[in-house]
């Protein structure tokens, strides 16, 4: 009965993978090519770069292509507004986007910068945010959708541990603004909303120094 | 550029400004995605659960403080009691949102308060203990920790820790949130095809399109919403109305009261018109099972009626675990008296 289950729960995790795989269709051979686009700014080894005071370039090395795929797509579509990018995506066609987002997404994680100078206090209200959340608040813990260790789930819930500090306060700040509206059913415009400066930079901070893989 | 399209873009960029400042006073005014939850209504007892900061900071002895900690952790994490009291991808905390403090989401403090009562569902008095063993039985497809032990005591004390100050046995009626309050009866008679289109476009993002969720790392991250890695035929939250107004108060998560109640009864009746595992009081035959509690139970779930050509609850499968009924749900008769 036991290695029956086992079986089934081992068939199910291979279909799922194999699904994804299917689902996606990224060639990163290709995306290599497109890639010289890119890295000025996203660096050859996607680790993007935590720039404090201006606008951080997020790492992509290791985040899920299907949603770079869809960022990419949204950004052409002015749903994700981002005047920087909307010169380079303009010159990328459907298939270069798939195929950048595989090559990225298929690169090792690095490591990510921002949280440094973050006071102790400052970590430990961002680690309740991200694990915990503020309830009475109705800030929702950033891990029950970016899952365990807020390493991502699918992709419609990136990784956000190991992300740079800057980006992800820059991201929350969008939403907040509105110029970023092109999360699935609002479930991080509604909670973003919610947080104050002050809770957007410890948990920002944290996350940035926690492992993303 | 010549001077018309400069006179222009200058307006442009002044009809921004003003448009990104009028949204920011927007966040600070009026948010866009508004939690709603009904406000308390005079003669409601409003409570506050204690937090787990506040424990640390409570005049209470160690050993006390370690138990409730204990017992905080259980409910958060009760997936740590898996193949030993739940046998389905839920904790506690899956449907006793933000710890159990939060109202319309089932806060648990009120059950430590109201009991020992009487309780229709088992037809005769429980107290905390046996409240709890029968969220283990039915909502975890499970058994519930032994009467005592560690684990069930570390559960009980967090519930009385979040009662703290709550006066002891007063109507539980009054009580600001508690539970998931009834919406009102839908306009429309609650249907499939519609709750599956709510489904599709508001629920299946996390819990999946065969209903069965997420888990990760071996962590559950979305909880299988029917199939055998989900609640029991018998667990409350199988009734439609419990399920419509927990979906109502707390669904989308972080999106709470977004669903208009005609979706609500809708996606619920669709979602409890799938198969789970069996009724632990099950008597080999489903439409036996129905009439025998019907009236406290059955007549709000799908449970032995038809769907798509079959009697939902018409099988053996009892989820994960390799028994239908725990042990420890005893009969208490007084027989003494």
């Amino acid at each position: 009965m036991k290695s029956v289950r086992n079986l089934s729960r081992l068939a199910l995790a291979l279909g799922l993978a194999i699904s994804t795989a299917h689902a996606f269709d990224g060639d990163a051979a290709a995306g290599a090519e497109s890639a010289g686009l890119c890295v000025a700014c996203h660096q050859a080894d996607g680790s993007g770069m935590n720039i404090p005071g201006g606008e951080s370039w997020p790492r992509l090395a290791g985040i899920n292509p299907e949603y770079l795929y869809k960022q990419l797509q949204d950004i052409k579509a002015g749903t994700r507004q981002s005047p920087t990018m909307v010169p380079f995506v303009s010159m990328l066609s459907d298939q270069q986007m798939k195929d950048l987002a595989a090559y990225y997404g298929a690169q090792p994680a690095t490591e990510a910068k921002g949280g440094e100078e973050a006071t102790e206090e400052q970590l430990a209200h961002g680690r309740k945010l991200a694990e915990e959340g503020d309830w009475d608040r109705y800030i929702v813990p950033c891990a029950s959708c970016h899952g365990p260790g807020n390493k991502g789930v699918g992709g419609s819930f990136p990784g956000i541990a190991g992300q740079h500090a800057g980006y992800i306060a820059d991201q929350l700040h969008n939403w907040q603004k509105a110029t970023r509206d092109n999360d699935p059913q609002h479930l991080m415009a509604a909670i973003a909303e919610r947080l104050s400066d002050d809770d957007i930079q410890a948990v920002s901070a944290w996350l940035a120094r926690q492992p993303a893989q | 550029m010549n001077k018309q399209s400069r006179f222009l873009l200058q307006g442009l960029a002044a009809a921004v400004v003003a448009a990104t400042f009028s949204a920011q006073a927007q966040t600070v005014k009026e948010p866009r995605f508004p939690v709603n939850n009904p406000q308390p209504v005079e003669g409601q007892y409003v409570h506050v659960p204690p937090t787990m900061q506040d424990l640390e900071e409570a005049d209470l002895h160690p050993e006390l403080k370690r138990v409730i900690r204990r017992g905080h952790d259980l409910f958060m994490n009760t997936q740590q009691l898996r193949g030993k009291n739940v046998f389905n991808s839920m904790n506690c905390s899956s449907c006793h949102m933000g710890e159990g403090r939060l109202p319309f989401a089932g806060p648990v403090w009120p059950a430590a308060v109201v009991l020992p009562n009487y309780r229709p569902k088992n037809d005769q008095v429980n107290n905390l203990e046996e409240r709890i063993a029968g969220c283990f039985s039915y909502s975890m497809n499970g058994k519930p920790p032994a009467w005592g032990s560690d684990d069930m005591v570390a559960l009980t004390t967090y519930h009385q820790w979040l009662a703290k100050g709550v006066p002891i046995y007063q109507s539980g009626k009054s009580m600001y949130g508690r539970g998931y309050p009834n919406l009102p009866d839908p306009e429309l008679k609650p249907d499939y095809a519609r709750g599956e289109q709510v489904y599709r476009e508001n629920c299946q993002l996390c819990h999946q399109a065969d209903g069965g969720g997420v888990v990760q790392d071996g962590e559950v991250v979305f909880p299988a919403v029917w199939g055998d890695k989900s609640y029991n035929w018998g667990a409350g939250i199988s009734r439609h109305y419990t399920l419509a107004s927990f979906v109502k108060h707390n669904m989308p998560l972080g999106r709470p009261n977004s669903l208009t109640d005609q979706q609500a009864w809708d996606v619920a009746y669709y979602i409890n018109n799938h198969e789970r595992p069996q009724d632990p009081r099950y008597t080999g035959d489903v439409k036996e099972t129905r009439a025998k509690y019907l009236d406290t139970f059955h007549v709000h779930t799908s449970y032995g009626l038809e769907h798509d050509g079959k009697l939902l609850g018409e099988h053996d499968n009892v989820g994960e675990k390799d028994f239908l009924k725990p042990d420890a749900l005893i009969r208490r008769t007084y027989t003494a008296d």
